[in-house]
């Protein structure tokens, strides 16, 4: 569901513009309509999700009605409509994962990070879901981190302990994104 | 060894830059087609290697070339499915990785077969590597003359974009992918018109999977009838399995077709066996739209035989003791597995992708997926087996797309194959709570008669 109450308005930074040009670029004239799921990974890489009035920059610069953008990123289960944790953690929760531990992955997440799935952490640095098939089912359990959907595969309960260290550890210095 | 068209470099270090990919022969298709063959006679060497839509449904790739309709000052598009989501399939992703110029490669031949200037790679959006992966090898390709204007010197022109995808398994449905392109939900269009006459933008265009536009490479360097001479019958060439579930070696096997399932799941060339020592209960062969079979009728169909891994054998039988090749996601259960649990694993998986748009689906998906829950969960009853034949028969067949069939499919034949288990959930609620059913008379003879 599209976020109502947190409507701060936005500005894209000339780098982010630049970007738009050149996904704009690859398609013909007059199908810049084209631009518009790839734009918007640009958008939510940048902030971490989707804010309506970011969709509706999106529109603006898209020449698009705003109902455009919210149809599309409502339909897409990549783009986040609400705020999450710095780092959104999706685990593979389909039948092959299942087969090899990717139900006993999803419940030491929620005990490590005591946080049911969608929601997030005290400290704002972690969030964690279920997702459908990722295509990587002979190297299950697998999980992924956007912005870039970092694969982390063949997981173990000590595996996903090791990574949430070094994601805790590495929080402070990292960006917020890749392209910030 | 088997053969390997595809995957034969893999392991060499640096097959994913061009200059390595071209010292071990890369890019001799694109100068031999561009260079010394008219596009129709790519087409031509296409039809002939009888090569089948890698993607799931099996559709001979060079007829659905020829299909393409070429009106007069009209732009045609060549759109590459990397939308690869079937559960149980991640061959497209293990190529694009690590050979992706297998891909460029193939895109710029069958471009200039199809005639497009403009050809775009659909890239599911979550392999975001994957997708900066092949930008930089078109970046690479680009840069030796290989993509843009007066390609190689011959006049020919083409462009090469990635479009990643939003997350949805819908947009694998290659008029769903179009409106994705498009910048639109992913709802499957109503056809026809089909996409070889009115696709991307209203134009006629083409859309391939990733390993068959690959596939083309080795067709053209080696002609189609050298590579219809690998395989059995209508069951041409090699084919990537991506092999997952409770085996020793799971991961991406180039086979040539016409291996016997007992060997592919027996045989240290590739799968090596069921892991743990366990003991052989199920096998899902082409994705998990796919009906699952049993043990005993995954190695041999029904009259007996051996099965293969071609079109025809894992089809034999029909959906009454066959299955499909589908996109080659071999998933194999071991006697550990609660088919029932899986089956509503799988239901979850489609209501949650149905678009939306029928009906049939949108609703069927969402009550399939209640009643096997319940089932799971130790509250159902006997009636609901008929039930979920009933709900999964409504859908089938009644939808714009073939998402629907994909969603009927699992569940009619888990309940056909392994009824007792679902009536063992309802006689048994409380002990199909802490164990599973385990192996049944469906089971594999003890020994496997392939010893590896």
């Amino acid at each position: 569901m599209l976020s109502v109450t947190q409507n701060e308005p936005v500005e894209f930074a000339p780098t982010l513009l630049a970007k738009f040009a050149d996904i704009v670029g690859r398609y013909p004239e007059g199908r810049h309509k084209s631009a518009l799921l790839p734009i918007l990974h640009e958008v939510q890489a940048h902030f971490g999700w989707l804010s309506v009035p970011a969709m509706d920059q999106v529109a603006s610069y898209l020449k698009l009605e705003p109902i455009e953008v919210y149809e599309v990123a409502t339909f897409y289960t990549m783009y986040f409509l609400q705020p999450q944790g710095k780092y959104m953690l999706e685990v593979c929760r389909t039948g092959p994962c299942c087969l090899v531990g990717a139900e006993r992955i999803m419940e030491h997440l929620e005990d490590r990070l005591g946080v049911k799935e969608g929601e997030v952490t005290a400290d704002g640095l972690f969030s964690w879901r279920g997702v459908e098939c990722l295509a990587a089912c002979g190297f299950g359990p697998v999980l992924q981190i956007g912005p870039e959907y970092t694969f982390y595969e063949n997981l173990t309960e000590e595996k996903v302990d090791e990574l949430l260290t070094n994601l805790k550890n590495n929080a402070g210095s990292q960006p917020l994104s890749a392209n910030s | 060894m088997a053969r390997k068209l595809l995957l034969a470099n893999i392991n060499v270090p640096g097959i994913n830059t061009l200059e390595v990919y071209r010292q071990k022969g890369g890019y001799r298709a694109v100068e031999k087609a561009l260079k010394t063959m008219t596009p129709d006679e790519v087409v031509e060497e296409v039809k002939k290697s009888g090569l089948r839509g890698r993607g799931g449904a099996g559709f001979p790739t060079g007829m659905k070339w020829s299909f393409l309709a070429k009106p007069e000052g009209v732009p045609r598009y060549l759109v590459c499915n990397g939308d690869e989501s079937e559960p149980g399939t991640f061959k497209d992703r293990f190529l694009m990785t690590y050979i992706p110029h297998a891909l460029i490669e193939g895109m710029i031949v069958s471009s200039y077969a199809l005639g497009a200037k403009v050809s775009y790679i659909y890239v599911r959006g979550e392999m975001m590597p994957q997708i900066r992966i092949l930008e930089k090898a078109i970046a690479e390709a680009k840069a030796a003359g290989l993509l843009g204007k007066n390609i190689l010197g011959t006049g020919y022109d083409l462009e090469l974009y990635v479009q990643p995808g939003g997350g949805a398994y819908i947009c694998g449905e290659e008029t769903a992918l179009l409106e994705s392109l498009e910048g639109k939900r992913g709802n499957p269009r109503l056809k026809p018109p089909f996409p070889a006459v009115s696709g991307l933008y209203g134009s006629p265009t083409v859309v391939n999977n990733v390993e068959s536009i690959a596939a083309t490479v080795p067709i053209i360097n080696d002609g189609g009838e050298e590579y219809a001479k690998i395989g059995i019958e209508r069951s041409t060439g090699t084919k990537l399995i991506s092999a997952s579930g409770n085996i020793n070696k799971p991961g991406v096997y180039e086979i040539e077709l016409g291996v016997p399932v007992e060997e592919f799941i027996y045989s240290d060339e590739y799968c090596g066996g069921i892991a743990n020592g366990k003991r052989f209960k199920a096998m899902v062969a082409g994705g998990s739209s796919v009906p699952i079979l049993p043990a005993n009728l995954a190695t041999k169909t029904a009259k007996g035989e051996s099965r293969l891994m071609t079109y025809e054998s894992l089809a034999d039988g029909g959906f009454v003791s066959g299955s499909s090749m589908g996109s080659g996601g071999f998933i194999v259960f071991d006697e550990d597995q609660c088919i029932v649990r899986n089956t509503w694993n799988f239901a979850r998986f489609y209501h949650h992708e149905s678009c939306g748009q029928c009906s049939p689906c949108r609703e069927g998906t969402g009550w399939m997926e209640k009643i096997l829950h319940r089932l799971e969960y130790g509250h159902g009853s006997f009636s609901d087996m008929d039930l979920l034949v009933d709900v999964s028969k409504k859908i089938e067949g009644n939808t714009i797309c073939p998402l629907g069939d994909a969603s009927a499919w699992p569940v009619a034949s888990a309940i056909r194959h392994f009824r007792d288990e679902f009536e063992w959930h309802v006689s048994n609620r409380e002990e199909s709570q802490i164990r599973n059913y385990g192996l049944a008379h469906y089971a594999d003879p003890l020994e496997p008669l392939v010893q590896s």
